[in-house]
């Protein structure tokens, strides 16, 4: 057994576990932290396939800033465990159902005689110099570039349609113009008044002042 | 046996890189605390050894003996994972700084995007930290500072896009040596929207002055440490300030020429700085930006919360959006000496 296996089986068995917590742990934060360790020893699996540049991606997109937003919704939240475990016994079939539905669908297509060690070859170790970013930016920008371009756009559908959704064009509420502030003028928020210059207090009043503070 | 040698040799590295760091990072307290006492006409600390020398010493044995107090309403296991969570990205990201040409613990082609990751998931730690200290300052802190590190590293991260354009590479040495020739060749000229965009979102991610907000002395106390004492709390200030040098050298490396001479090209200042390790240069550039930072807090107010999303969402990001079309063209016709035999005819001769 070499060095790389037992990363693999260390990385692999993180994820999986991990994977588990996501399910099982009863702190939604945790859950979520969870989650984000999975993706992160899924990352060091990436690694282990060369795959530098994608797996830093996982870590910078779905680590960075994905389940960072995530887990300020989580925090937020104020969740009712009582509620949510009403009627579980209830549903249990259901969902046994559906769970055996999606795991027997996911093995299907992941099956031992389709994945299997002898189906798959072992990925040749690329050179000296290869370059998993080139290689990548060549694919995506020739052979897949309508794909590319397409998904693209279909990001930027959602994000205007999420954002036409949920803004509600308040005229009533009080934003700051900050273009009106940057032209406000010096005459219109100060005066300047000249003013007599104050005469020093009489003796008395000092000494008696004095007298008070020491 | 090889493997454990090997093995305890990267360990070393990671030791050369760390302890010089820590040190500097105690110094840069000790600096900061003395620039901006002359900068408000004081002397700043001078107690402790002479003209004050030792009083960083005093700062760590001081939080070290101190004990680490754990709010009795706060989630303890995330209270103290919080502050490894922050300080470790912010080590591990010193793993792709190149000191010098061949001085550098990992030489990886993903640098820049490794850079990227790891000062992204550094918010988990700040965002940790304020939740599990159930207390109300600790999580509004978080939270400003949660949105306030993922607005800005949007326009960071274009920037470095506009970087990596201007270097034709990830690795950060590359990078380096794309700049190669004089002071005029390094990328501050064409970049230099993106040097200040660059800039000022460092500012902002390691949440320093004028973009403290996460701190915020005078309305939340301290933001998302303030449940911390001793050592927990000595991690959230040794991971600010690391973070602090790390954006100066990155600085440095990607606009300034690294370790480049700064007189190269210049017939006779050339040879008479010949002798300077490269490593040299790149401190002293990455000095001088963080004298910047410490200045730069001794001088401004602190911004507005809405003023740090309107400078990050509508300032910056179209900013950088459109140098970095102008860039794109900069360098398929290339215009003046940066980016030789990268443009258009360049292209034609390699299909």
């Amino acid at each position: 057994m070499n060095i790389e296996t037992l990363v693999f089986y260390f990385f692999s068995a993180i994820t999986i576990v991990a994977a588990i917590g996501v399910i099982s742990v009863k702190n939604s934060v945790q859950a979520v932290l969870c989650l984000v360790l999975a993706f992160f020893s899924a990352a060091a699996l990436w690694l282990l396939l060369e795959a530098e540049f994608l797996a830093i991606t996982l870590v910078l997109v779905y680590v960075g800033a994905v389940m960072v937003l995530f887990l300020f919704v989580v925090m937020m939240l104020d969740v009712d465990f009582a509620a949510m475990k009403q009627g579980f016994t209830k549903q249990l079939p259901l969902g046994l159902l559906v769970g055996a539905g999606l795991f027997g669908a996911i093995y299907w297509v992941i099956r031992f005689e389709v994945f299997g060690n002898d189906k798959v070859p072992e990925p040749a170790k690329s050179e000296q110099g290869y370059s998993n970013v080139e290689e990548l930016g060549r694919l995506l920008y020739s052979e897949y570039f309508y794909p590319f371009e397409i998904a693209g756009v279909i990001l930027l559908v959602a994000i205007i349609a999420a954002i036409s959704l949920t803004f509600r064009g308040r005229r009533d509420r009080k934003g700051q113009s900050v273009r009106e502030q940057h032209q406000v003028l010096k005459e219109e928020r100060l005066k300047i008044i000249s003013m007599e210059s104050e005469r020093p207090v009489s003796s008395s009043d000092v000494n008696s002042e004095s007298g008070g503070a020491s | 046996m090889q493997l454990i040698t090997e093995g305890l040799w990267i360990v070393a590295k990671i030791a050369m890189i760390l302890l010089p760091l820590v040190l500097a990072v105690a110094y840069t307290t000790y600096a900061e605390r003395k620039l901006i006492g002359y900068m408000q006409m004081r002397i700043g600390p001078n107690r402790v050894g002479p003209k004050g020398w030792l009083q960083p010493i005093a700062d760590v044995v001081k939080l070290l003996m101190k004990e680490v107090i754990v709010p009795s309403g706060a989630n303890k296991t995330l209270f103290l994972l919080a502050p490894i969570l922050f300080i470790a990205p912010s080590f591990a990201a010193w793993a792709v700084v190149p000191f010098d040409a061949e001085l550098v613990l990992a030489d990886t082609n993903a640098g820049l995007l490794y850079l990227l990751a790891m000062t992204s998931i550094a918010v988990y730690g700040v965002i940790i930290a304020g939740w599990a200290s159930n207390s109300r300052y600790a999580l509004i802190g978080s939270l400003r500072s949660a949105s306030q590190i993922v607005s800005y590293e949007i326009a960071m991260g274009f920037a470095l896009v506009g970087v990596l354009m201007a270097g034709g590479s990830m690795n950060l040495g590359d990078i380096v040596a794309a700049q190669n020739g004089s002071a005029l060749h390094w990328f501050w000229i064409p970049l230099f929207p993106i040097l200040v965009i660059y800039w000022i979102s460092g500012v902002a991610e390691t949440n320093r002055a004028p973009f403290d907000l996460p701190e915020g002395e005078s309305e939340i106390v301290a933001g998302f440490h303030v449940e911390y004492a001793g050592m927990a709390f000595a991690l959230f200030f040794l991971a600010e300030y690391a973070n602090m040098i790390l954006i100066s050298i990155l600085t440095a490396l990607f606009f300034f020429g690294g370790w480049l001479n700064p007189f190269q090209g210049i017939p006779y200042l050339e040879a008479a700085t010949d002798w300077v390790p490269g490593t040299i240069w790149l401190l002293l550039k990455a000095a001088w930006f963080l004298f910047m930072m410490i200045w730069l807090r001794a001088t401004f107010p602190r911004y507005r919360y809405d003023q740090i999303m309107r400078l990050g969402w509508k300032v910056f990001i179209p900013v950088t959006v459109v140098w970095l079309i102008v860039l794109t063209f900069w360098i398929k016709l290339e215009w003046g000496w940066w980016f030789d035999g990268r443009g258009i005819a360049a292209l034609g001769g390699a299909s």
